[in-house]
């Protein structure tokens, strides 16, 4: 084999490896998207029959760090698991190929990211 | 059941069109012969491939009535009950001549997915005794009887979208292989059936299981390449 075909090879490999690591952290994310709905469904619901109003519960999230991890996490978990599903989506719908994908998806996840974390930021801080 | 089919038959390439004919109807008639008896008596330059004409070859696959089937086991009765049948070439491959497409992409790609047995020992060696019951021969055996017929290709969407992906038989056959303990290129045969043109770009649709015609489930195969190219990597083999 040439040494062309051997850095070929070896590029290669570089990539299906990123991919499947992208594949593994679509699980994972999903795992934790799962856990993370549940819990605000639950939180959800039981504020909205409680009747607490908006003041309130600023009350309880402002200055909570497990009230802000927990929606970092899920912020994150979401941008992550939707950056990865768009790129996907990209391929098959747009044709994209190559750094044009990877450079939309990426800016899409971190817009999400950063969005999510704005939000986050207001209710805690 | 009514004296004649009326059969509409794709006639020409890419660029082409629907021809009609009108057939006898019979009695435990194959869309086979209904072909068979269009290009015997009605028009001797029709194009199309069979071979063994009882379901083991898996030349004989075609679009009839929309749906991509073996046409040598499919009864007219099963798919043309209002007795009306329209018959194309396999989707997702390029058409050569009226029924017939180019499988080349389709038996390029079984190469591409390492789908060649590679042998760790030699005629000298003692056969190898390879229980039925280890849950590695069971995987391999639930996926084995693949004819290559291309029916699974032609009704994947995944195949449409990405002109890459290695698509269900491929995939399929390879984890035949990664299952066979007698085969020695475990981690190059999981690199070439990983990442978005291998078995991380399907999306467990089911459309290869929903027609398989030896009811073969390509999607389960698939995901064990997921699992075991996710364990490969982690663990730094591939």
């Amino acid at each position: 084999m040439s040494g062309d075909g051997m850095r070929g090879d070896a590029a290669t490999l570089r990539a299906v490896r990123a991919q499947t690591m992208l594949w593994l952290a679509q699980r994972a994310s999903a795992a934790v998207l799962a856990l993370c709905v549940l819990v605000h469904l639950a939180t959800m619901i039981y504020a909205v029959r409680g009747g607490l109003p908006a003041a309130e519960i600023l009350g309880r999230t402002r200055g909570s760090a497990a009230w802000g991890a927990f929606y970092a996490v899920f912020v994150l978990a979401a941008a992550l698991h939707a950056g990865i599903g768009l790129r996907a989506i990209a391929t098959e719908w747009l044709g994209l190929r190559g750094k044009a994908r990877e450079a939309l998806v990426a800016a899409v996840a971190l817009a999400l990211a950063a969005l999510g974390l704005r939000a986050v930021w207001a209710v805690v801080a | 059941m009514a004296a004649t089919l009326q059969v509409r038959v794709w006639r020409g390439g890419a660029e082409g069109a629907f021809r009609g004919y009108e057939v006898p109807r019979r009695e435990s008639q194959t869309v086979l012969d209904v072909v068979t008896y269009i290009q015997r008596r009605l028009d001797p330059a029709l194009a199309y491939r069979f071979a063994c004409r009882v379901g083991m070859c898996g030349s004989c696959a075609m679009t009839v009535n929309g749906k991509a089937r073996w046409t040598c086991r499919t009864h007219v009765s099963k798919v043309a009950a209002d007795g009306v049948l329209e018959i194309a070439p396999l989707a997702n491959l390029p058409v050569i001549r009226d029924l017939v497409t180019d499988m080349r992409e389709f038996f390029d790609k079984w190469a591409r997915a390492k789908g060649e047995f590679v042998p760790t020992a030699t005629r000298r060696d003692p056969p190898a005794a390879v229980r039925p019951a280890t849950a590695a021969r069971r995987a391999a055996d639930a996926a084995i009887e693949c004819i290559g017929c291309g029916v699974c290709y032609a009704s994947c969407d995944v195949v449409a979208w990405n002109r890459d992906y290695l698509g269900p038989a491929a995939l399929n056959r390879a984890w035949t292989l990664v299952n066979d303990v007698r085969d020695g290129a475990l981690a190059a045969r999981l690199a070439a059936v990983a990442g978005d043109a291998g078995c991380h770009a399907c999306h467990t649709q089911m459309g290869c299981a929903e027609r398989c015609p030896k009811q073969l489930v390509p999607t389960a195969s698939i995901a064990g390449l997921k699992r075991a190219v996710g364990r490969a990597v982690l663990r730094g083999e591939i």
